[in-house]
C-alpha cells in the first residue's frame, strides 16, 4: 500500500489531539499561561525538524501500538500529565474523529483539505509565537509540495491504506452520536444526499452515441438519493478557504466528550486479531521509533515546576472507573519508554527490541529484510 | 426487482479495495465460493445452494515459505480456465496462485521490491484469466505480467511482460461472453483511466489504447467486444473495444465506483460505489447498427456502507452479492 501515508496520519491525529486538549484545558480552567505553554510545547515537539524528517521518509504505516506510543510521548511533551484512562480516551477520540473524516471525504483529494484544516488550526494556536509558527509553515509547504501533485488514484491508495489502519474501530463518541453522524452500533452515517464531490456529476444522466459520435439519446434514471451539484473547490495553497468542514474543530462549543465502551467489544474482536498477529516488522519499527524518540525531548517536571494533570473525564472517580471497566480487547499496548537521555534511551530500547524477537531471542543484527526474503525463496 | 436474502457472515471485515469480492460457482457440487480480502488475509466461504451448509477458510498471504506475512493483499480472484480453476492473490510482495479451494499453493511470483520503500508504491493488482491458458496480472508500475498455465501441475511460467501503461494497473478483464468471434481478449485499466485492449497469443498484441481523462478507472469488464469502464468520478462509459468508439456515458454514481460485473448470458450489468448504492443495468447489442444501448433497471441502497465488491452469483444475473468496508458479512440479493 502507499508509503506516503504516515505524515498525513500523524498530522491529522495530532491536530485532533490538540483540539481535544485545548477544550479540556479550558474546561478545567487551567490558567491561560500554563495552557498556552502546554499547547506550544506539544506543537513544537510535533513539528521537530529531525522528527518530521524521519516521518516524511517513504515507509509503511506503523502498527497501532507503535503509533500510540508516539502520541503518548507527544502528549507528555510538556508539563501536563494524563492518567492511563484519560490517555486511552484521548486516543479513542482522536482516531475515531480522523476515521470519520477519512471515510466521509467526498473524494480522496479532499483528505488534503482535511489536513490543511488541521494545519490552519495549529497555526492559529501558535500565531503569537513566530519561532514555532515558522516550523509549522515549513511543514505546511512540504505537505503541499509532496501531496498536491499526486493523482486521484494515488490519493485513493493513501485513503485505502488509512482505512485499513482504522478497520473495525467502532468506538462510540458522544459528540458524534448527538450530531447523528454515528449510529448506536458505532458505524458512521453515510448520507445519500448533499453535494457531489468536485469533478463528479449528479447521478442521473445517460447519453448514448452513434458510431460517428453524434448524440443519439439523452435519458435520465432515478438515482435513489437527493444529490446537489458540487460545491466550489477548496484551496490547496498555504492560505485560502478550504470549503470542506471535515477537520475543523468540532469541540469549539464546550461539550462533554465521552466514549462508550459497552457494546463495542463484539466489533472490536476482529480489530485485535489483526493487531496481535505476529508482526515481523516490529524490530524495524522500533528502530524507527528510537530515531523518532531521539527527536522528542521529554520534559521532567521538577518538584517546584508547575506540572498539572488533565482529566478527559468529568471527575477523578469517573476516570478511575473507566480504567477498571475498559474491555481487554480495547486496551492499547504501549511500549513503555521512560528514557530521557540518549544512553539510557538506547539501552532501554535495545532491551525492548530484544523482547520483540521470537521467544525472546536477541534480534539478528546482520541480515537485512531483503536478504531474509531472498534466503527463504532460495529454499522454495 | 431483487430482494435481500440471508447474509453470509465472514471471519473478518472487508477492506476498502477495488473489486473486493470474487465468486466461483461450482455447479457439479451445488456450491458457490466467495472470497473477500481483509488486509493480509483472504476470507473464503463455501456456501451450499440449499443454504444449509457454510464452511470457512482464511488464507493468509504467504511469501515463499514464510507462513504469516504482513504484506497486504490488493485483490483475490478466481481464474477460470477450460482445464482448471485457480485462486490468484495479488499482494505488495508478489503473486500467489492456489488450487481453487485455497488448499495448496501452486505458484508464487515475487515482485522486485526495493530494499527501502520508495515514494512510489509497489504492489500487484488486476487479475484476469484469458482464453485457454493465460493468467494476466497487473503491477503498480503499469506492467502486465502474462503467465502461461498448463492444464495441470505447477509448471506455470511467465510468458510475457506487457509494457503499455505508465500508471498503476487498477483492474483487468477478459472477454466474458464465451464467443470465439470476438477479436479482443483482454482489457487492462490504470490510474490515469487509460484502457488497453489486447489480443492474446504467444505474443499478446495491442489492439487499441483508449485514453482516460486523468481519472482513475477502478473497474472494467469486456463483453461482446464492448468495454464497460467504471471511474473514480462515478461515471460509467461503454466503448467499442477494438475501435475505441464511445457508445454511452452515464453519470452513474455520486462517489468512486469500486466494482462492476456483467452477467454474460443476459447482459445485465452491476455497478457499485462508495456512495452505498448498487445499480443494475441492462446492455443490449444491435449488431445491424453496431450500437450498444444501456438501460437502467434497479437501485439497491446498502445503508451506511461504502461498497467495495459486487458480483453476480450466476451467469444470468439471477442473484448478486455485495461486500462493504468494515462489514463482516456478504449481503445477497435474489430476483423476485
Amino acid at each position: 500500500m502507499s508509503s506516503r501515508t504516515l505524515p498525513l496520519l500523524f498530522i491529522n491525529l495530532g491536530g485532533e489531539m490538540l483540539y481535544i486538549l485545548d477544550q479540556r484545558l479550558r474546561a478545567q480552567n487551567i490558567p491561560a499561561d500554563k495552557a498556552k505553554k502546554v499547547m506550544n510545547d506539544i506543537i513544537t515537539t510535533m513539528f521537530n525538524k529531525k522528527f518530521l524528517e524521519e516521518l516524511f521518509k517513504p515507509q509503511e504505516l506503523y502498527s497501532k501500538k507503535a503509533l500510540r506510543t508516539v502520541f503518548d510521548r507527544l502528549a507528555h511533551a510538556s508539563i501536563m500529565r494524563l492518567n492511563q484512562a484519560s490517555m486511552d480516551k484521548l486516543y479513542d477520540l482522536m482516531t475515531m474523529a480522523f476515521k470519520y473524516q477519512v471515510l466521509l471525504c467526498p473524494r480522496p483529494k479532499d483528505i488534503l483539505l482535511v489536513s490543511f484544516n488541521h494545519m490552519d488550526a495549529i497555526k492559529d494556536f501558535v500565531r503569537d509565537t513566530p519561532s514555532i509558527l515558522s516550523q509549522v509553515d515549513e511543514t505546511f509547504r512540504q505537505l503541499i509540495e509532496i501531496y498536491t501533485p499526486l493523482s486521484a488514484g494515488e490519493l485513493q491508495l493513501i485513503r485505502q491504506t488509512l482505512l485499513i489502519f482504522f478497520q473495525d474501530m467502532h468506538i462510540r463518541v458522544s459528540i458524534f452520536l448527538k450530531d447523528k453522524v454515528q449510529n448506536s452500533n458505532g458505524r458512521f452515517v453515510l448520507p445519500t444526499s448533499g453535494p457531489v464531490p468536485c469533478g463528479t456529476q449528479v447521478p442521473g444522466q445517460m447519453r448514448q452515441f452513434s458510431c460517428s459520435g453524434e448524440e443519439l439519446k439523452r435519458l435520465q434514471f432515478s438515482n435513489g438519493g437527493n444529490y446537489t451539484s458540487a460545491l466550489r473547490e477548496g484551496s490547496f495553497e498555504m492560505f485560502g478557504e478550504r470549503v470542506i468542514k471535515l477537520g475543523t474543530n468540532m469541540y469549539s462549543v464546550s461539550r462533554p466528550v465521552e466514549t462508550h465502551m459497552s457494546g463495542t467489544s463484539k466489533n472490536s474482536a476482529q480489530h485485535t486479531k489483526v493487531n496481535t498477529a505476529p508482526n515481523p516488522l516490529a524490530k524495524e519499527e522500533l528502530n524507527l521509533l528510537a530515531k523518532l524518540m531521539g527527536g522528542l525531548e521529554m520534559q521532567t517536571p521538577t518538584s517546584t515546576d508547575s506540572g498539572f494533570r488533565v482529566n478527559l473525564f468529568a471527575t477523578d472517580e469517573e476516570e478511575e472507573e473507566a480504567l477498571i471497566s475498559r474491555p481487554d480487547e480495547l486496551s492499547y499496548e504501549v511500549i513503555n519508554i521512560q528514557a530521557t537521555k540518549d544512553k539510557q534511551a538506547n539501552a532501554e530500547l535495545a532491551k525492548i527490541m530484544g523482547e520483540f524477537g521470537e521467544s525472546g531471542d536477541p534480534a539478528p543484527t546482520s541480515s537485512s529484510k531483503g536478504d531474509d526474503l531472498l534466503a527463504m525463496m532460495d529454499g522454495l | 426487482m431483487y430482494h435481500k436474502e440471508k447474509s453470509i457472515q465472514i471471519k473478518s471485515s472487508a477492506s476498502a479495495l477495488y473489486n473486493n469480492l470474487s465468486v466461483l460457482r461450482i455447479a457439479p457440487r451445488s456450491l458457490t465460493y466467495f472470497a473477500v480480502v481483509h488486509a493480509n488475509v483472504v476470507n473464503m466461504v463455501s456456501a451450499s445452494w440449499d443454504g444449509l451448509n457454510y464452511s470457512h477458510r482464511q488464507l493468509q498471504s504467504k511469501e515463499g515459505s514464510v507462513a504469516t506475512s504482513s504484506s497486504l493483499i490488493m485483490q483475490a480472484a478466481w481464474c477460470v480456465l477450460p482445464s482448471r480453476e485457480l485462486l490468484v492473490l495479488t499482494s505488495q510482495r508478489g503473486i500467489q496462485m492456489y488450487e481453487s479451494d485455497g488448499s495448496i499453493m501452486v505458484y508464487w511470483h515475487a515482485l522486485d521490491s526495493p530494499e527501502t520503500p520508495t515514494a512510489q508504491a509497489v504492489f500487484t493488482r488486476g487479475i484476469a484469466a484469458v482464453r485457454e491458458k493465460y493468467i494476466c496480472v497487473g503491477i503498480s508500475s503499469g506492467s502486465v505480467l502474462v503467465f502461461d498455465v498448463p492444464s495441470k501441475g505447477s509448471n506455470i511460467t511467465l510468458s510475457e511482460v506487457l509494457e503499455e501503461h505508465k500508471e498503476s494497473i487498477t483492474d483487468m478483464a477478459s472477454e466474458c461472453s464465451g464467443s470465439l468471434e470476438c477479436i479482443a481478449d483482454l482489457v487492462s485499466a490504470d490510474d490515469s483511466g487509460l484502457l488497453c485492449v489486447w489480443k492474446s497469443g504467444e505474443d499478446f498484441q495491442l489492439l487499441n489504447k483508449i485514453p482516460g481523462f486523468d481519472m482513475s478507472c477502478s473497474s472494467v469488464k469486456l463483453w461482446k467486444g464492448t468495454v464497460v469502464a467504471g471511474y473514480g468520478t462515478g461515471q460509467i462509459r461503454l466503448y467499442e473495444a477494438v475501435t475505441g468508439i464511445l457508445h454511452a456515458e452515464i453519470n452513474a454514481h455520486a462517489r468512486w465506483i469500486y466494482s462492476l460485473d456483467i452477467a454474460p448470458f443476459t447482459g445485465l450489468l452491476l455497478s457499485a460505489a462508495e456512495d452505498s448504492l448498487v445499480r443494475v443495468w441492462h446492455l443490449t447489442m444491435t449488431p445491424e447498427t453496431n450500437n450498444v444501448e444501456i438501460e437502467h433497471l434497479y437501485n439497491e441502497c446498502v445503508t451506511d456502507t461504502q461498497i467495495c465488491g459486487a458480483k453476480f452469483c450466476d451467469g444470468d444475473g439471477y442473484a448478486f452479492a455485495v461486500t462493504g468496508y468494515d462489514l463482516t458479512e456478504i449481503i445477497r440479493y435474489t430476483q423476485g
